[in-house]
């Protein structure tokens, strides 16, 4: 499945070059239909711009942005929509939907920034946030990432509360192989200045320090992270939120700001289907950028945060810009078009069935992938999809064992035949009856897909914009 | 076992009030604001009775269908003075929050096991610690507790200490054994040494992952395999700063396992878990506790009535 809608849309990528999104979701058909009835007229009026408002302040509503934060977000949008030229190549619709995109990528910092490091190391980076945000493994991924990128980071927690926080950092970093402080001591500060000065001496040129998860409005705690911090003098105060929060974000991440001061945000847990409009209410109150995203639990899963991307997402649109990203990264442009050739020609082999399968596995775990997809319209189902990842090796084995010419004519692999690949690879003839299975249902779906190509179905792919 | 025993008790009014200060002082305190400034049910008072509910992470469908249920009873003079319109947000909010009430799981089993699910964070490890102290304190049951998280780092060793904090028993084993191997053994355990109640963590999940899913609904399988009617409850953890994303989450754990109760925690924050309202509204879950802390005792056996009188009197 996977297969055939990637070499489609990408040939419509390619048609329309790399800012183009996929436009699938209710909100632009709900704008289209608000504002079907402006082609023609010059500009944007005031009554449709309302219309398209409503939709817009709903959305965002839905995705999880304050109520605050979306009307002075609406009023924005609103003055710049007003009276702009309706473009000869957007259906109003679309464009005021691009409006309100490169409105929110904006807000949300166009560049993503990176972490600053001190000249005099060790810098410190101190992970703060409310109880079960993501702290503890924020801190295990930064460490990984720091030491990917050539750096020496140190771990410390000074969790004293929660039981077994300490246990869990500490079997992070044997897991990552990344060393973390441990001490008898159970006081928060006698922690961290112990870690300081091991830091210090054995050259250790990043501190990173995990703390307890805590209330915002629980003064008693909040007054100890601001001591923490004044005792450690952290470059970066990282304030880590879960992605799927509602309205109370803005009320945390105000807190947290005003009375610890942080200078970036890691948002956790965007994994899930979670719109992550909290986003945008925690970067309106802080003003501070979001520098990663936390996209599952594994300590390889944290990404640079993408304004753009996010953008699209908290607006329901899919997250198509990563997907192109990824492909660039592992698909040969002429292989692709080959393909798409091939399915339109209806003369997609086991072959290159196998071809395709490696190319697609390059990019990653695929179930990390389809998640990239946007979850409506006719690709709904797909961010959710899981992958067997072994079953797709399997698949590979299956092919590998059968001959060329069984390759190019699977329908001259009988009883006897089945059993002999399934031997060869030791797989069970059930495994290679489901495989064929598969393929006959794939290229079914390919050869509709392929119709689709040159016909009216995925006209609706890749808008410019 | 009767919530009303818990509202006898002394102190439950007092403390229930305490929890849900945050609530009342941000959603009703700010609805009364909005009914001494406005003097008509207009649109501008609508509009302000909708921010407000959505401020609770009602969600914008919820709110609005009480919106327009306000709006049709005002044309039609059913409401006839602003005041009206608090009681008719109690009574809906009541009314929500009772409908369900009824399918509360009472019946008494010899051995009845209790299932914990969730997203990642939510505080299902913190709630089985709480909830066994319940159990057992209060309800005077003999309790074991399965540390099925096999996942996460030292979620064992967390859940442990809560054990030991209870004197109640844990089965475990390795990280990275199948949790449905820890479930067969602590149910086994269970019934050798006669005990009432089987508290079983699990690992955080993102509802969008199949296979952790079908991983739930496996151990759903061998507790029904293992133990006639198990599990007895299915208790959905939700946090309460929790937005729309919620409402998927109940819906996906429903499908895969069911889910016979909402537990929502952090109600000690400000945020006031609106989202829950939607869930039980949608699915009809009923609430059955709610958290208010990081102590042992920080748990409340959830009562509509109480809940709601507390906010709004
Ligand atoms: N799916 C997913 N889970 C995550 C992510 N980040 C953290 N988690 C999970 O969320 C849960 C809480 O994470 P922790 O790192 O313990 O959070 P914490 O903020 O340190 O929690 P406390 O110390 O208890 O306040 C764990 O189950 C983690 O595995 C993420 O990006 N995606
Ligand atoms: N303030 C507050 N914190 C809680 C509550 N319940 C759990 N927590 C905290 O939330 C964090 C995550 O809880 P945990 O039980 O580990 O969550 P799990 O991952 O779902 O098992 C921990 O820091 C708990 O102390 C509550 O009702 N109020
Ligand atoms: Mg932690
Ligand atoms: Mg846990």
């Amino acid at each position: 499945m996977a297969i055939c809608i990637f070499a489609s849309s990408r040939q419509e990528v390619f048609a329309v070059g790399e800012r183009s999104i996929l436009m699938l979701d209710d909100l632009s058909a709900k704008l289209q239909r608000v504002l079907k009835d402006l082609r023609g007229e010059g500009r944007l009026t005031e009554a449709h711009v309302d219309a398209a408002m409503r939709e817009i302040r709903i959305a965002l509503l839905e995705a999880d942005v304050n109520f605050k934060v979306v009307k002075e977000f609406v009023a924005c949008v609103k003055g710049k929509a007003l009276g702009q030229e309706v473009l000869a190549s957007l259906t109003p619709g679309q464009q005021v939907l691009k409006i309100v995109r490169d409105e929110l990528t904006e807000l949300l910092g166009t560049v993503n920034q990176g972490l600053i490091f001190s000249k005099t190391p060790p810098t410190v980076i101190l992970l703060a946030g409310l109880q079960g945000s993501g702290k503890t493994t924020s801190a295990g991924k930064l460490a990984r990432l720091l030491q990917r990128s050539g750096r020496r980071p140190l771990m410390v927690s000074v969790d004293v509360y929660r039981p077994a926080a300490r246990d869990q950092l500490a079997i992070i970093g044997r897991e990552i192989k990344i060393p973390v402080f441990e001490t008898v001591s159970n006081n928060p500060f006698e922690i961290c200045q112990q870690a300081l000065t091991q830091a210090k001496n054995v050259g250790y040129d990043v501190l990173l320090v995990d703390t307890a998860g805590r209330l915002h409005i629980d003064q008693e705690l909040m007054d100890e992270l601001r001591e923490v911090k004044r005792r450690l003098q952290p470059l970066e105060t990282l304030l880590v939120a879960d992605a799927m929060t509602g309205q109370d974000a803005v009320n945390s991440a105000r807190d947290f700001h005003e009375q610890v001061g942080v200078t970036g945000v890691i948002l956790a847990k965007m994994d899930g289907d979670t719109r992550g409009g909290a986003a945008l209410s925690i970067q309106s109150v802080t003003g501070r950028p979001i520098k990663f995203i936390g996209v599952g639990e594994k300590y390889d899963s944290l990404e640079p945060f993408h304004p753009d991307r996010i953008a699209s997402r908290i607006l329901g649109m899919g997250d198509v810009l990563s997907l192109i990203e990824k492909a660039e990264e592992a698909v040969d442009k002429e292989n692709a078009l080959r393909m798409v050739e091939k399915i339109r020609k209806d003369s997609f082999t086991l072959e290159d069935f196998r071809d395709q399968l490696r190319q697609i596995r390059k990019l990653g775990p695929l179930d990390q992938l389809f998640k990239l997809f946007p979850n409506v319209g006719p690709l709904k189902g797909i961010s959710g999809m899981q992958v067997d990842e072994k079953g797709l090796a399997h698949i590979e084995a299956i092919i590998n064992s059968m001959t060329p010419r069984e390759r190019d004519h699977y329908k001259i692999i009988n009883g006897s035949r089945r059993k002999r690949i399934s031997e060869g690879c030791g797989c069970t003839v059930q495994q290679v009856n489901q495989l064929l299975r598969q393929y006959d249902q794939a290229r079914k779906m390919m050869r509709q897909m392929g119709t689709g190509v040159k016909g009216k179905r995925l006209g609706k792919f890749g808008f410019p914009f | 076992m009767s919530i009303f025993n818990y509202r006898e008790q002394p102190g439950y009014l007092a403390r229930l009030k305490e929890a849900i200060q945050a609530t009342k002082q941000e959603f009703v305190a700010k609805i009364d604001e909005a009914l001494g400034r406005e003097k008509e049910i207009d649109e501008a008072f609508l509009e302000e009775l909708e921010r407000i509910l959505i401020s609770t992470d009602l969600g914008v469908q919820t709110a609005t269908d009480l919106i327009d249920k306000i709006r049709l009873r005002a044309t039609s003079k059913q409401l006839r003075n602003i005041r009206e319109v608090k009681k008719l947000i109690k009574d809906e909010l009541l009314d929500i929050l009772k409908g369900v009430e009824s399918s509360q799981s009472s019946a008494d089993v010899p051995l009845r096991l209790v299932m914990m699910i969730g997203v990642n964070g939510v505080g299902k490890t913190t709630t089985i610690g709480k909830l066994a102290r319940l159990y057992r304190q209060e309800e005077g049951k003999d309790v074991l507790i399965c540390a099925a998280d096999t996942f996460r780092a030292a979620a064992v060793e967390q859940l442990e200490i809560w054990a030991q904090r209870n004197q109640v028993e844990l089965i475990k084993q390795k990280t990275g054994t199948d949790p449905s191997a820890v479930l067969f053994d602590a149910i086994a355990a269970s019934k050798a040494r006669g005990k009432n109640i089987l508290i079983v963590d699990t690992a955080g999940r993102l509802h969008t992952k199949s296979n952790l899913m079908q991983e739930l609904e496996k151990m759903k399988r061998i507790s029904g395999r293992e133990l006639g009617g198990a599990p007895h409850d299915v208790f959905l953890v939700i946090d309460a700063t929790t937005g729309q994303n919620g409402l998927t989450q109940a819906r996906e754990f429903t499908r895969a396992v069911g889910v016979t109760g909402l537990i929502v925690t952090k109600l000690d924050g400000t945020a006031k878990g609106g989202i829950v309202v939607a869930i039980t509204k949608e699915l009809q879950i009923p609430i059955r506790y709610i958290g208010v802390g990081e102590s042992i005792e920080d748990l409340m056996v959830f009562s509509p009535e109480a809940y709601v009188d507390g906010l709004f009197e």
